[in-house]
């Protein structure tokens, strides 16, 4: 037997992933259906020397992995609805600083305590604007296994590259369900380690001057340099200020490091696209019913195409509008009431052509639930 | 080193209020680390929102100026990151007790080795005036325009309990006080909890009618007695200074040293 | 290979959840098949009745739950009576007769089988049932080796428990073949 195939949840295959791209220190509070993967890092981080430590909630959890993440450790939490809801502050506070953070959001149905123990992409709006006050993020998801490995590296490498939190907004069915995972060699997916400035003690570091390449070298606590950290508006040595130019320059930056890269940080597949007449637009789970559907039906010489977005935010619209030019209707396969949806509408030609087909009981859509709906959209009936 | 090569000066004057204890905690509080002969490298302060945590901002340390009463979750995800720093977390009552009363039990409770500082002036001061959790019965704020009807925490008591093994108390009359707690907290191996009683003129004391800054501390001079004195059994009322609690127990990331220890070799 | 199916039903304690992963993991790690397993979690998953879900296949395996499964496995009368009409038309309900007493309303091949009996009866331990029961399922499907069961079976389980699980195993699956020449 090959030793790098596993047969794990997706829950572990998110451990699996966060420990190949360095994760060395978790924080964390149980909560159903993201509970696995703390439970996982308890026993493997300090089987290599990282640190896991459970936390009093999610506010402090969130709160503690800022703090490790500023001694130069690469970091990580894991939560569901109610948790993420309470991370919201924190978030903000991390995206305002700068600080490199994955936070894995298994996301259940809701809102409020919702259903616990049943799948939901309910969180994908909240991913994007949870936190106060305008901001750039990056919130990516996968539908299998494989998927769901290499995701997780790229949210380690987005954090360390645009210094800012990632989400990873995976769900109940994913998080829960066992497949295969083929764990890749050491080095076989590249890894972005923490940009350390290169400036010597006693010369004035910037923590907060992006160089030439937008990039923000790193000085870690208890290192030659001191300097301060803040949710304030600040300048460029991290320390307070509210000049209106300093306060443009911070909210422009904020912004535009994420939506100015959306080309970069955007991950998708396609299927079948080339000529389809129906494009079928799904993500997380929901993606493995959309694409049951379309290769079910491809045989059968129906022109159905799948777009399976990895990326979630920043939304890809120029993407979306150029795949969905010759289609004539697009479905939006998800379990919420349409938040995806409605940005899908925002980035095509024609909003009258784009549908939903989705649940919102609780239940994992099936196959038979989106060629039902799909029959609608194309005028046949029941 | 001098005290003010501890400072960064360019920040100064600070903001706050004339007669704001603040300023006595922070002088002490340099002082102490300045006797211990601490690099300014090895200390992170970490603080809230609040006057209080306006601190950080004015000592040339790492800091790290976080939101409205997790400081102590940040300083615990900075001590446990990298252990050999000194981590001081100075808060106010509000920051501390309110907002924050969960976190500061259960830092308490692991026994992780950070000092935090209560700067206790009893009221919510950049907001303007409104009660805090340690303002007491019978005291007036802008939100008890009244008179307050909220019981306030005994702060050392509820440090005990939770699982602090130091905990003191001081006031900002008690100046030299502040140092050799502070001193004796920071070396202290484990969660420290260091009580200040600190005047808030502008808000608290106008309020209450307790009159200028220097009234209030008399008031501190007046009201407060060192632990054990022929004084406190005489009047029960008097609030006592000095080191109320201190014991040994196992430090948090000692601990998890020895987890990681055991884990590696499990391997 | 077709598709196949599995629902494992049951009640919390009987194991009916470990040996779906067993089934699924020995597929994929010792087979090069494709296999998906799931279960429901929550209130569910503790008392009443408790389903894991099972896909195995030679191709990628996309939507992950089972709608109708071409084998049911009823470990408990409430887990039957809850389940039994989702089986596949022609599907396989494999029953133990024991704890279930079957309604023959189901378009099924019916296997009522004494599993726990001879459990007690050849080993006098209960913690083995689901094993032996995946024996039984393994003799009357044939979808793998039951060399690959064991070799899942030797990683999660203490040495001492081995040589029990293997002759449970053993026992399920001469039950399965019994009722397969009949």
């Amino acid at each position: 037997m090959d030793p790098n195939i596993k047969f794990i949840q997706g829950n572990e295959v998110c451990v699996e992933a966060a420990l190949y791209a360095g994760l060395n220190f978790f924080a964390g509070y149980p909560i159903t259906p993201s509970t696995e993967i703390a439970e996982h890092l308890a026993q493997k981080l300090p089987e290599q020397g990282g640190k896991f430590i459970q936390m009093e909630d999610e506010i402090a959890s969130m709160a503690a992995i800022i703090g490790a993440s500023l001694t130069g450790k690469k970091v990580m939490t894991a939560t569901s609805g109610p948790g993420f809801s309470l991370m919201q502050e924190a978030l903000g506070y991390a995206i305002m600083t700068e600080i490199p953070c994955v936070i894995v959001n298994v996301m259940r149905g809701g809102p409020s305590t919702g259903l616990p123990t049943s799948v939901g992409q309910g969180d994908v709006m909240q991913a994007r604007w949870g936190t106060h006050g305008d901001h750039g993020i990056i919130a990516l998801t996968a539908s299998n296994h494989q998927d769901v490995f290499s995701i997780t590296i790229d949210a380690f490498n987005l954090a360390e590259t645009y210094r800012t939190p990632v989400i990873l907004l995976f769900d109940e069915v994913v998080g829960h369900m066992r497949e295969k995972l083929v764990v890749p060699e050491p080095g076989e997916i590249p890894i972005v380690e923490r940009l350390r400035t290169s400036v010597k003690g006693g010369v004035d570091y910037h923590p907060y001057l992006p160089r030439e390449d937008g990039r923000l070298p790193m000085s870690d606590f208890g290192g030659v340099h001191r300097y301060n950290v803040t949710g304030l508006y600040h300048d460029m040595w991290g320390f307070p200020s509210n000049n209106p130019s300093v306060v443009q320059g911070l909210h422009r930056h904020l912004n535009d490091k994420i939506t100015n890269n959306v080309n970069q940080i955007s991950r998708y597949k396609e299927y079948y696209l080339e000529d389809a007449e129906c494009i079928l637009i799904s993500y997380g789970s929901a993606a493995r019913s959309a694409l049951h559907v379309v290769q079910e039906r491809r045989p059968r010489g129906e022109k159905l195409g799948l777009l399976e977005l990895q990326t979630l935010w920043p939304f890809p619209y120029q993407m979306i509008k150029e795949k969905c030019e010759n289609a004539k209707s697009i479905a939006v396969v998800e379990l919420n009431a349409g938040q995806v949806l409605r940005a899908v509408k925002r980035a095509v030609n024609d909003p009258e052509k784009v549908f939903l087909a989705n649940r919102i009981d609780g239940v994992f859509i099936t196959p038979v639930d989106i060629r039902n709906m799909l029959r609608f959209v194309q005028g046949r009936g029941a | 080193m001098a005290i003010k090569d501890y400072l960064r000066e360019r920040f100064f004057p600070h903001m706050w209020c004339p007669g704001c204890g603040h300023g006595i905690v922070l002088n002490n509080m340099l002082r102490s680390i300045e006797q211990l002969g601490l690099s300014k490298n090895e200390i992170v302060m970490v603080s809230g929102i609040g006057c209080s945590s306006r601190i950080s901002g004015y000592v040339d340390f790492h800091t790290l100026h976080t939101i409205h009463g997790r400081a102590l979750a940040f300083a615990t995800g900075v001590k446990l990151g990298l252990p050999e720093l000194n981590v001081i977390v100075p808060m106010g009552d509000g920051d501390a007790l309110a907002i924050g009363g969960n976190h500061f039990i259960h830092a308490a409770r692991r026994n992780i080795d950070i000092t935090a500082i209560v700067m206790n002036n009893r009221i919510y001061g950049m907001t303007g005036g409104q009660f805090s959790p340690l303002s007491g019965i019978g005291t007036m704020a802008t939100t008890a325009p009244f008179r307050n009807i909220d019981h306030d925490f005994d702060v050392a008591e509820l440090s005990k309990a939770a699982g602090a093994t130091f905990v003191a108390r001081t006031t900002t009359f008690h100046a030299k006080q502040i140092t050799d707690i502070i001193k004796q907290a920071i070396l202290h191996e484990g969660f420290s909890v260091v009580e200040i009683l600190t005047q808030c003129p502008t808000y608290f004391g106008r309020k209450n009618r307790e009159g200028s800054a220097s009234n209030m501390m008399e008031l501190y001079k007046k009201n407060t007695t060192p632990i054990g004195s022929q004084a406190k059994q005489e009047n029960p009322e008097l609030i006592e200074r000095g080191i109320l609690h201190e014991v040994e127990a196992p430090e948090y990331c000692n601990e998890y040293d020895k987890i990681i220890k055991a884990a590696m070799k499990g391997k | 290979m077709e598709r196949c199916r599995m629902v494992f039903s049951g009640s919390g304690g009987q194991g009916v959840i470990t040996a779906a992963i067993i089934l699924a993991e020995a597929a994929v790690l010792y087979e090069n098949l494709t296999a998906i397993q799931s279960q429901a979690y929550g209130p569910e998953a503790r008392g009443g009745a408790t389903r894991s879900d099972v896909i195995i296949s030679d191709t990628t395996i996309n939507y992950p739950k089972v709608v109708q499964p071409n084998v049911l496995v009823c470990l408990t009368q409430e887990a039957y009576n809850k389940f039994y009409t989702i089986i596949r038309p022609g599907g396989m309900l494999i029953t133990d007769s024991r704890f279930v007493k079957t309604q023959r309303k189901a378009d099924a091949k019916q296997m009522e089988l004494p599993i726990y009996a001879t459990v007690m009866e050849e080993i006098g331990k209960p913690i083995v049932f689901n094993i032996c029961m995946l024996g039984t399922l393994l003799a009357l499907t044939e979808l793998i080796q039951p060399e690959s069961v064991m070799k899942v079976i030797k990683t999660r389980i203490p040495k001492d428990f081995l040589q029990l699980n293997r002759k449970a195993l053993d026992i399920g699956l001469n039950l399965g073949k019994a009722h397969k020449t009949q």
